[in-house]
């Protein structure tokens, strides 16, 4: 490959007068990519329409999902998540200023601003990890049904949603704990539920303060609604199995394919958000060695602005659908 | 700028592997997209032929079948599995890989550096890359013809929950992971490559090559290669999900399924969801396919016409307006799958609106051909056989865009006839237009024009002869995919002309072998190029026949005219240069004459 024969400098080429969009062709190529990339997003954002009107009646809401903010207890629906949108925010706007010095040559503002850019990207894709930890670990457990409706529990006194340790009993029951050495055939069973349907369905019947919270649909829209006790009993008939945090299958605070749709979408701009740190830290190493000092210019530091906006972009509308409508 | 062009001119010393292999030079990869895709046609066209043979004569024993298929055909008689395979890869390589990347991706590559006057593409390693992407998709997916339980055999729009189960048939398995896998690399492929192409032409056209001077086949390019843009990314999305559904448990296209009194986990997903965003990519994906064909027959017919093209901006207006109304029709493809008939009147009403486009460009082509002094080169015939194959593909499009009128053919071969001809035969027409034409600007040396008669007169009767009767038995009811009829009484009298079809399509297969021994042949053996064979206005006929870096061993001429200066005359009825009936588009204006641009 070192004998690598290519026209050099593209740009000394163009003869045709006025450049077109006057953009040079990388920043251009930058601009299509994000029109490409928008529209896969797209996709999954109408798949996520597609999909939450058809179960409008037991789509979870988001301000009791998302109620958790780390190192506090409590109650603070969507605080966290507010915060991790500023900061996202925030490290566009030290983008803009890098571009803007990287215009005006001053090395040193754009190194700084880079750097502060990085930080704050690195500042969301933590909190993103940290709220999906949450969401899988999940916080008070419910029960699905045979016809994949999530029935939670509330405290008849209180009216506030209780645990299922709160409430379920232990039912000893005996079990083989098969080993690898044990079989020639063998698949480790992954995690089990804290406790078993029957012990939720035998806690709820000894325990006369618990009643059934569950989603339903009717002619004045979508309703969720804690039932009396005979129906709450009643509902416990159908019970299939016990759902703790969320995963691609099960999610304890409704329709799985929230849960489906969340890791996926919130999943895959991560990724553009990491590749996005990723290719910032090369140009914050390339801006501190003077690369593009020598080169007279920082465009590159604008092209990866572009995508640095995109990636910003793309999270208002994930936030908007997921989090606030 | 002249001490830069001379560089060019000048010769580095190359090896083997950058001059043929991880060649930066966008005309060697528009060789290595040409041959790829040619290979990919033949493994295609292979399979076309041996399930034909099955439909013509069910359940017959054949020893080529054996011997081609092994395990799949237990004395040489056709499994029904390895049935579905074929089809669905002879649709996939066929669309795929030789009528979008072979097609837009040997084309775009040559012609767009050359007639616009560039150096090469804006980014040279970012091409090889998309060519290498492209050759590794297509390593993956003939790898996939080989696995233990068969290749994808879910149709080439693999629907879920065929696609979507791996336990569902042999080829939701392995077979299926790969073509999503082959897919995925494709795509990236595809965007690398449109990226380059559109950005060269908005950005590196030569002194005086406005965008309303361009050829109609870099417009086309161009127009294509934004329509890949907007729609491979949501062909991206749609695989994305598709492998989480397959392989992580989630429910986005699958819900409530039994297997064997077995209920699966998946609930609330909808398979209606996969065919919108298949779809969305899917019917722009048509356009990707035959845009590019019709800007080469466009220009290989003003060539060959001595004309100018007639209606050069109604040909750049309707291919604008294709490419618009490409992205709002896709429902046509689903009036059965129980949407609303009052959307399906909507997306009847957006998809008969592309008759008025297409109808602007077959009238444009052949107003072109009317009075003109026309040149029978092989690569007109072809242009010729193009526009008519484009029309009668185009008429049975508009019975089939009707919902009402869908719904009483839908999936049967009434719409395999249809979109063969509308996009498969006229989109290979323009290949071959192409190749024909542009051999001696890609190989330095001329094909043999006889063989390229034979070639053309078999491929274009047999090509009738395959997809005519086929919508007869279409409106008969003959269902598509089916592998073999003889248990329906009612379709005992189609048997015949299945035979004759079948007999056809063999036909038009050996026709092909003529254009292998011709392609190979000239290549080596040809008579030698010269400088502008056809007589043609472009610029890539004022390059080197010997291919160089860089293009022009001088500086990137500069351009006075559009391209379609054919037969123009002065006020005296002289034709503007003497003893010439073509003004190259490099020729500054003459005293007095008036620019034709229309």
């Amino acid at each position: 490959m070192e004998a690598t024969v290519t026209t050099e400098s593209k740009e000394k080429v163009w003869g045709g007068g006025n450049e077109p969009l006057r953009a040079s062709y990388g920043k251009m190529m930058m601009w299509f990519f994000i029109v490409s990339d928008a529209l896969t997003f797209s996709g999954f954002l109408v798949s996520y329409g597609f999909s939450r009107f058809k179960f409008i009646e037991i789509w979870p809401i988001a301000d009791e999902v998302f109620t958790h903010v780390p190192f506090f207890h409590g109650n603070y629906p969507m605080y966290y998540v507010a915060f991790m949108t500023f900061i996202l925010i925030m490290s566009s706007v030290t983008m803009v200023l890098a571009v803007d010095a990287g215009h005006k040559m001053k090395k040193t503002k754009v190194t700084w601003y880079m750097f502060a850019t990085i930080i704050g990207g690195l500042i969301f894709v933590g909190s993103q990890a940290w709220e999906w930890a949450t969401f899988i670990k999940g916080d008070y457990g419910a029960v699905e049904t045979k016809g994949g409706n999530i029935l939670q529990f509330v405290n008849a006194d209180t009216g506030k949603r209780i645990a299922l340790e709160e409430f379920a009993t232990t039912i000893p029951s005996e079990r083989d704990r098969l080993e690898r050495k044990d079989a020639f055939w063998f698949q480790s069973e992954g995690s089990l539920p804290s406790y078993t349907i029957n012990e939720v369905v035998e806690g709820v019947k000894s325990h006369p303060n618990v009643l059934v919270k569950t989603a339903f649909f009717d002619e004045t829209g979508h309703k969720k609604e804690v039932l009396s006790r005979e129906e709450s009993l009643e509902a416990l008939k159908d019970a299939k199995l016990v759902v703790e945090g969320a995963n691609l299958t099960r999610n304890e605070y409704g329709h799985p394919l929230f849960a489906d749709f969340f890791f996926f979408i919130t999943g895959f701009h991560g990724f553009h958000v990491f590749s996005g740190i990723v290719i910032n830290i090369i140009i914050f190493f390339n801006v501190i060695i003077g690369t593009y000092e020598r080169r007279g210019h920082y465009e590159m530091v604008e092209k990866v602005g572009l995508y640095w906006h995109f990636v910003d972009l793309v999270w208002v509308f994930v936030f908007t659908f997921f989090y606030l409508v | 700028m002249s001490a830069t062009a001379h560089d060019h001119g000048h010769h580095h010393k190359e090896t083997f592997i950058s001059k043929y292999i991880f060649s930066l030079d966008h005309k060697m990869i528009s060789k290595q997209y040409l041959i790829t895709g040619l290979i990919m046609g033949f493994i295609g066209i292979a399979m076309s032929l041996l399930f034909r043979m099955q439909i013509a004569w069910p359940g017959e024993s054949f020893p080529v079948f054996e011997a081609l298929l092994g395990k799949w055909a237990p004395d040489g008689v056709m499994d029904a599995d390895i049935y579905l395979a074929l089809v669905t890869m002879h649709g996939t390589i066929m669309v795929f890989f030789v009528l979008t990347a072979g097609l837009s991706g040997t084309f775009s590559n040559l012609l767009i550096p050359l007639q616009i006057g560039a150096r090469d593409m804006a980014s040279g390693l970012l091409n090889m890359i998309s060519y290498w992407l492209f050759f590794l998709s297509s390593v993956v997916m003939v790898i996939s013809l080989f696995v233990e339980a068969g290749p994808a055999a879910a149709g080439w729009t693999i629907y879920p929950p065929l696609s979507a189960l791996p336990m569902a048939q042999g080829g939701s398995g392995a077979g299926m992971t790969l073509w999503l896998v082959s897919m995925a690399i494709f795509i990236a492929s595809s965007l690398l490559g449109s990226l380059n192409y559109i950005v060269t032409v908005l950005n590196l056209r030569t002194k005086g090559m406005s965008m309303t001077r361009l050829p109609l086949t870099i417009w086309a390019f161009f127009i294509t290669a934004i329509i890949g843009v907007v729609s491979f990314p949501v062909l991206l999305s749609a695989a994305l999900l598709l492998i989480m559904d397959r392989s992580f448990g989630t429910s986005f296209f699958l819900s409530d399924i039994f297997i064997q009194g077995e209920v699966l986990h998946y609930q609330g997903g909808s398979p209606v969801l996969f065919e919108h965003l298949f779809w969305f990519l899917g019917h722009p994906e048509v356009y990707i396919v035959i845009l590019p064909a019709m800007g080469i027959v466009s220009e290989v017919m003003a060539t060959n016409a001595r004309k100018p093209i007639f209606g050069y901006r109604a040909m750049i207006a309707s291919i604008l307006a294709i490419a618009f109304l490409s992205t709002i029709v896709w429902g046509h493809h689903m009036f059965v799958s129980g949407m609303n008939p009052f959307l399906g009147s909507v997306f009847t009403f957006t998809t008969l609106l592309i008759a008025i486009p297409s109808a602007v460009k077959a009238f444009n082509w052949i107003t072109t051909l009317w009075k003109g002094n026309l040149q029978f080169n092989v690569g007109m015939l072809f242009s010729i056989g193009m526009v008519s194959t484009f029309i009668t593909g185009g008429l049975t499009g508009i019975i089939l865009g009707d919902s009402a009128l869908d719904i009483n053919v839908h999936d049967t071969y009434f719409v395999v006839a249809h979109f063969h001809l509308v996009m498969g035969i006229s989109a290979i027409y323009g290949l071959f237009a192409g190749v024909y034409h542009w051999f001696p600007k890609m190989f330095g040396k001329m094909m043999n024009k006889n063989l390229g008669y034979v070639h053309f007169w078999l491929t274009a009767i047999a090509a009738y002869g395959v997809f005519f009767p086929m919508h007869f038995v279409g409106m008969a009811g003959l269902p598509r995919r089916y592998y073999q009829n003889t248990a329906f009484p009612m379709f005992d009298d189609l048997t015949d002309i299945q035979v004759v079809m079948t007999s056809f399509a063999l036909l038009a297969g050996l026709a092909q072998l003529v254009f292998v021994y011709n392609f190979i042949h000239s290549i080596f053996y040809g008579k030698k190029a010269t400088q502008n064979p056809w007589d043609a206005t472009t610029l890539e006929w004022t390059t080197p026949v010997e291919h160089i870096h860089g293009n022009w061993p001088g500086e990137i001429p500069e351009v006075h005219r559009w391209a379609y200066d054919y037969s123009k005359t002065n006020e005296n009825g002289e034709y503007v240069i003497a003893g010439q009936d073509y003004v190259p588009q490099t020729v500054p204006l003459q005293p007095n004459e008036e620019e034709l641009n229309h």
